[in-house]
């Protein structure tokens, strides 16, 4: 019962705020309401069982992605009233595309309870925790996809570093090659220098 | 008692409206991002409640891979949309030139 509770509550803010995303008048609110429709997210996978993604979905959208697109949001200083000019003209369109997609969904739901397929599945017990029984399958069975990712990943930050880097010409950097290759020969002289004839410069 | 219809019903919604997103802001790249985050996240929910209901820990690894793509996929589009800006050479991108420092 209190289940059911937690899943009507987590399942309403998390409709509510994707409806706010999309209908805040100001990016940096859409955020904010992302942010919240992420951490719900989390507690409906926490619901389910699944509580290694259910943190995963708070470290990675919320610690990571949702504080870039604020990043972002912040720092691009736009003119978001005058970007917000089509919506109103997109509206009827976009409503109609929604709610095709909406009933194609219901659809493809009501053809896939008709099929027999999986109708004789209900849940488990699982056997082991969640964060054991995915690490297991993670390492084992999909250990060449799990390296593909990491892949992603690392093509992602170079990807990102990359586009947004410039060299510039009026900063002076130090160069690495000329400290390192100047000898203690060619930056001293020792100099006995005798008496009464004064210092040759 | 909660069933995988609850599930698939919350995120055949959150799908929705994620694709209704795209098409209402479609002259707001950073928006348009988020709309997508929506959408992947509607997936991960699809995959989570089947990996749950199903007894397969299979969901969960891939929720896991969209998880992966979707933090790639913000990165470099916001990377995009920052030298976008700056290419456009407007008075705000020279400030944002001037906070790198």
């Amino acid at each position: 019962m209190i289940g059911l509770i937690a899943f009507y509550l987590f399942a309403t803010v998390t409709i509510a705020s994707a409806i706010a995303v999309i209908f805040a008048r100001n990016p940096v609110h859409s955020v904010l309401w992302l942010i919240l429709a992420f951490f719900n997210a989390a507690g409906l996978m926490l619901i389910a069982g699944a509580e290694f993604i259910a943190l995963l979905l708070i470290i990675v959208y919320v610690g990571a992605v949702a504080v870039l697109f604020l990043f972002v949001v912040m720092m691009l200083d736009v003119d978001f009233a005058a970007l917000r000019s089509g919506f109103t003209r997109n509206l009827p369109f976009g409503l109609l595309i929604a709610l095709v997609l909406l009933a194609e969904i219901i659809i493809a739901v009501s053809a896939w309870r008709a099929g027999p397929a999986l109708s004789g599945a209900g849940p488990r017990e699982a056997a082991q925790p969640n964060i054991e029984a995915l690490g297991q399958a993670l390492y084992t069975r999909f250990l060449y996809p799990f390296e593909i990712a990491g892949l992603i990943l690392l093509v992602a930050m170079i990807g990102a570093i990359v586009l947004t880097h410039r060299s510039r010409s009026d900063r002076r950097p130090q160069s690495a090659s000329r400290q390192i290759g100047r000898r203690p020969e060619d930056a001293v002289e020792l100099a006995n220098p005798p008496v009464g004839e004064g210092m040759k410069l | 008692m909660i069933s995988l219809a609850h599930y698939l019903t919350v995120a055949a919604i959150l799908f929705v409206l994620g694709v209704l997103g795209i098409f209402l802001n479609r002259r707001n790249v950073i928006l348009m991002l988020m709309a997508i985050e929506l959408i992947l996240l509607s997936v991960n929910i699809n995959l989570v409640a089947f990996s749950a209901f199903l007894g397969d820990i299979v969901g969960q690894v891939m929720a896991m891979f969209v998880l992966t793509v979707a933090a790639a996929e913000a990165a470099i589009g916001l990377a995009i949309l920052v030298i976008f800006f700056r290419g456009r050479g407007s008075i705000a991108v020279e400030d944002v030139n001037r906070m790198r420092g």
